[in-house]
């Protein structure tokens, strides 16, 4: 997979998750709108969905963010990958990884998206820490 | 326990099939009826990335689904079967196949040719006689999207105030 940043993120969720989630986004950092797009798959089908998503894909990199991993945005999203090489998608998105992916996104897909699914998975924690139990967290390694 | 729901959704397996229905039926099996998905691996892949381990999907064409209904009624198992459209369902219940049995409608949405019936529910003219058809067989056919909210029965969706 090839690639030339700076990459483009759209941010693909269900209700209005992906309009509160790109809002934090650019409340923290300042992005401008084009760089993380949000839609919602409210009332869509999934050709619409697709289409949705298509219309905001460019010529560069992109990586479609889902928040369900096995959601109708992430089918849909994971189905266009196969009409865009240069198209990545990570399911289960948070905002430390959204964060991220504003603060790194010159990076080429071969290294932002392992970076990305890093940062996210790291960002899970929970208090008091005794409450993660030693099989989840075997599971998390 | 056998076939707990029959379901119309274009979304097939996704958050309210996998969370919302999976929460209430518990189902150890989602078989999804298609014809074009059961030869698609692919296809079939991209749809169970994520599902728990210990959910069993299967893919099958209408035709095998047809031969295979005893055997998931049988079966001990709790399934879900799911078609993206009406037409594979009627199909499915042609004969008399699925009578007695609920049918789900939980998610048509918006396309040319279509009127606005629920939120969640947009029929044409040539699906609500796909419907009717269905219903004809002995299904009991109505729509709800969540276990939690209202069931609406067929003949409340199909009304002249909706062009159907």
């Amino acid at each position: 997979m090839s690639s030339a940043g700076p990459v483009r993120g759209v941010l693909l969720g269900h209700g209005d998750l992906a309009f509160g989630m790109a809002d934090a986004v650019r409340q923290i950092t300042g992005a401008g709108e084009d760089v993380l797009i949000p839609l919602s798959n409210r009332g869509l089908s999934p050709e619409t969905l697709a289409q949705a998503v298509q219309e905001r894909l460019g010529a560069e990199p992109a990586i479609v963010f889902t928040d369900l991993q096995s959601g109708s945005c992430s089918f849909v999203a994971r189905r266009l990958t196969q009409q865009h090489p240069q198209l990545a998608v990570i399911s289960g998105a948070n905002l430390s990884l959204l964060l991220e992916f504003v603060m790194k996104r010159e990076l080429p897909l071969s290294e932002l998206v392992p970076r990305l699914l890093w940062r996210g998975r790291a960002a899970i924690g929970c208090t008091p820490a005794e409450l993660e139990s030693d099989e989840h967290r075997a599971v998390s390694r | 326990m056998s076939i707990a729901l029959y379901r119309v959704d274009e979304r097939l397996i996704h958050g309210q099939v996998v969370v919302g229905w999976g929460n209430q039926l518990h189902p150890q099996r989602i078989v999804v009826v298609d014809d074009n998905l059961a030869s698609s691996a692919w296809e079939q892949e991209l749809y169970t990335m994520g599902l728990p381990p210990d959910l069993a999907t299967e893919f099958v064409d209408v035709s095998a689904a047809r031969d295979r209904l005893r055997n998931w009624r049988a079966s001990g198992e709790v399934v879900i079967l799911l078609t993206r459209d009406i037409e594979s369902m009627r199909r499915l219940g042609g004969g008399g196949a699925l009578a007695g049995e609920e049918v789900n409608i939980g998610g048509i949405h918006h396309a040319p040719g279509r009127h606005q019936i629920l939120p969640y529910v947009f029929l044409s003219r040539s699906e609500s006689e796909e419907l009717r058809a269905l219903a004809r067989d002995g299904a009991h056919v109505s729509a709800r999207d969540l276990p939690g909210t209202r069931r609406v029965p067929l003949e409340h969706l199909l009304t002249p105030e909706h062009g159907l």
